[in-house]
């Protein structure tokens, strides 16, 4: 690195603090790049990002890819919704689907034959800020207990009044909200004479809205009640002795949250034409912590870059067992480039890894021919060359429930053992993970999907806490 | 010249313990009053009380005249009563300047769309909000110089965090300013340079200001007037020879001298 002869002198605080600053960025061209990014601001940026959102239908996305992408985008805007709430006001809130819910359900109450004779079928334009004027009065009630409760106790707070949306939309007036049963043929979304029929339409509708809205947000995040809100998430003593009112400003986090919330959940019932109580479960929940989480908490990019991700990967990837293979095995072996060093270590481990394979394959063939009957169940090019390598069963379904509980022992064992053993330990671990992947793992896209996000979080929890484009946090000392 | 701040017969207890008993206080314009104390003598509770982070159990604070026992903190700050923590409470990832300007909450009126919208309210306000953070943050010349501005807070030296604690403080346009140990941990020059700087604020801002310190070199260099606590009374109030000689001060420092216990025995 060159030291600049007009800067400051080395050692001093000044130069101290630009050195900090710099090994913020990442090394070599990598962190030019992001230093030019981050030269040109950020409306441009959200702009090129936008376009590219717009140009991909370009390419000739079939009806599933479109289908994958509008649920991304919808759960996109979820996370920097509740962005507002968990990454800045620091409120822990796991009733935050509830809004979704609402907003859905009001949308398709207001648009659709369910209320009176001929139902309600108002334009867009007025049912739109209705059912996000009755989410912000939602969300400010929800918001009430965080006037007392902190931490997790309002987690779990929150968190029965999610379910209890669940309950009421399950058993409460079901002539009216349907039940179990939901509601069905909801309008599509009509407003100025334009009505959106075709998913297409959905697509470029909610790019334009997360754009939007992440655009309103920015804006929002450095203004006085963006600044309050972080404030009160930093430290709500401190804020409150420096003139804000911690109280009201955790509501009105909760409030725009929610109006977040339910945007996207009368987008979310226009193009479904249909709502039920279990869209607006637990199980979507966890999906917006997870893209927020892997995005970075804070981060208005990175919740939307992180729920775009997660959606892509575990609606769009992970549901094609050919697909699901190459992620499994390319990830696999990208964490050992990037984690086993040095390269010697790294070549011994996936030599020996490869030879055990064949060595136990053509061994477990003399043996029994009925051990290795089963054949790789991942498919094409990838199956082939795994074909002598990797030894499944003709009963695949026992062998692997085996050797799933044997390699969640392998794991505990090898994060035991230190050095050399680890490397040897290492072995068999990766090629009991791949038995068990061939075996059972691969044909069961609704565990393993979950399996791999999880597994996705962790590695990147570990190679960066901070999540994707999330700002580096300290915790306070209190 | 009626007192800025009145603290009249003021009590506090926690259920059996009584932290604070019919305490009278009173700091008048534009005056430093320090108030020194062994550990545990009442000292931050005393602030606590008056930014209405406690509520007392009897008795009354009066600010400029009027009754504010009881009132949230948030109000109370925005009358003009801004403090500083012993404790050092920044908004720790939030830059230097932001900091600053979250301060500037209570003195600013804009609506969240006011602010996304870009009307003419928000902007002006926001440029205010700047322009004073950039103005209180000045007053610490190079120590939180321009370059600092856009750093996170948490990547401050300790010195620096008490100094951005005292700008923060400042950006609520205060006439009452609690200085809570300001000089705890700084070295002799750093300490010699909070000194002045408590001279400066009185004299540039016109802020009254109540200093609770150990360091002794600082509460003789800037008070106009020391008050001694002990279990949550006054113990002797005055100028600081006067204080710091005063048998009951030492007493409470450094217990009865063994004589005088035989005596009494």
């Amino acid at each position: 690195m060159s030291i600049d002869p007009q800067g400051p002198k080395v050692g001093a605080d000044e130069w101290v603090a630009r050195q900090a600053h710099r090994r913020e960025y990442l090394p070599s061209w990598l962190g030019r790049a992001q230093r030019a990014g981050e030269r040109i601001g950020w409306w441009p940026r959200l702009a090129v990002a936008g376009l590219a959102g717009l140009a991909l239908p370009l390419l000739g996305l079939g009806g599933f890819q479109l289908q994958v992408g509008i649920d991304a985008l919808v759960i996109a805007l979820l996370a920097v919704g509740l962005n507002i709430v968990v990454g800045w006001a620091g409120l822990l809130d796991l009733g935050y689907v509830a809004f979704f819910g609402f907003g859905a359900y009001g949308y398709a109450l207001l648009s659709s034959p369910q209320l009176g004779a001929n139902g309600i079928h108002l334009p867009y334009w007025l049912s739109l800020p209705i059912v996000m004027a009755g989410a912000a009065l939602l969300g400010l009630a929800v918001g009430l207990p965080s006037r007392r409760l902190l931490g997790d106790y309002l987690a779990i707070v929150t968190l029965f009044l999610g379910e209890a949306f669940v309950e009421v939309t399950n058993n409460v007036a079901p002539s009216k909200l349907g039940g179990p049963n939901g509601i069905t043929s909801i309008d599509p979304i009509r407003a100025f004479g334009v009505e959106l029929t075709t998913n297409e339409s959905y697509y470029y509708l909610l790019v334009i809205v997360v754009v939007v809205t992440m655009a309103v947000l920015r804006l929002l995040e450095y203004s006085r009640t963006g600044r309050a809100w972080r404030a009160v998430r930093e430290d709500p003593l401190a804020a409150a002795a420096m003139t804000i009112p911690v109280n009201r400003v955790k509501l009105s986090a909760f409030a725009c949250g929610a109006m977040v919330a339910a945007l996207a959940g009368t987008i979310f019932a226009a193009q479904q034409a249909s709502v039920f109580p279990t869209d607006f479960d637990t199980p979507i929940l966890i999906l917006i912590y997870a893209g927020l989480i892997l995005g970075g908490t804070g981060s208005i990019a990175g919740a939307a870059t992180g729920a775009l991700v997660v959606m892509v990967i575990y609606d769009g990837v992970l549901r094609s067992p050919a697909e699901a293979s190459i992620l499994f095995y390319g990830l696999g072996l990208l964490t050992l480039l990037v984690k086993l060093r040095p390269w010697r270590r790294l070549a011994a481990v996936l030599g020996a890894t490869v030879a055990l394979g064949f060595a136990a394959h053509a061994i477990a063939a003399a043996i029994s021919p009925s051990a290795v009957a089963g054949g790789p169940q991942s498919t094409g090019l990838l199956g082939g060359g795994l074909r002598d390598w990797i030894i499944v069963p003709a009963n695949p379904q026992t062998a692997g429930n085996v050797g799933f509980v044997v390699l969640i022992c392998l794991a505990i064992a090898l994060v035991q053992v230190k050095g050399r053993w680890r490397t040897i330990l290492l072995v068999p671990t990766i090629y009991l993970a791949a038995f068990v992947w061939e075996t059972r793992l691969v044909n069961e896209p609704s565990i393993t999907r979950q399996l791999m996000i999880g597994a996705i979080l962790i590695v990147t929890m570990i190679a960066r806490p901070q999540g994707l484009l999330g700002q580096r946090r300290v915790e306070a000392a209190t | 010249m009626s007192p800025v701040l009145e603290l009249d017969r003021l009590s506090l207890s926690f259920g059996g313990l009584r932290a604070l008993s019919e305490l009278d206080l009173q700091v008048r314009e534009r005056e430093v009053v320090s108030i020194i104390g062994p550990n545990g003598a009442g000292k931050t509770t005393v602030f606590n009380v008056i930014t209405g982070v406690y509520e007392p159990s009897a008795g009354d604070v009066r600010f400029a005249a009027a009754s504010i026992a009881g009132r949230p903190p948030h109000v109370i700050a925005r009358l003009g009563i801004a403090r500083t923590f012993q404790t050092l409470r920044l908004f720790m990832n939030m830059s230097v300047l932001e900091n600053v300007m979250a301060a500037t909450y209570g003195g600013t009126r804009a609506m969240p769309w006011e602010s996304v919208l870009r009307l003419p309210r928000a902007r002006r306000e926001e440029r205010e909000a700047r322009a004073l953070a950039e103005e209180v943050l000045s007053f610490f010349g190079q120590r939180l110089a321009g370059y600092r501005w856009d750093q996170p807070a948490y990547s401050l030296s300790y010195a620096n965090r008490r100094r951005l604690e005292i700008a923060r403080a400042l950006a609520t346009r205060p006439r009452l300013l609690l200085l809570d140990e300001p000089a705890a941990g700084m070295n002799p020059a750093e300490t010699h340079e909070v000194t002045e700087l408590i001279g400066q604020i009185r004299d540039q801002r016109g802020v009254a200001i109540l200093v609770i310190e150990h360091d002794m070199h600082v509460v003789s260099g800037c008070s106009d007037r020391v008050i001694a606590l002990d279990h949550g009374v006054t113990i002797a109030e005055g100028g600081f020879d006067q204080v710091a000689n005063h048998p009951a001060v030492v007493e409470a420092y450094m217990g009865r001298h063994p004589e005088d216990l035989a005596g009494a025995g």
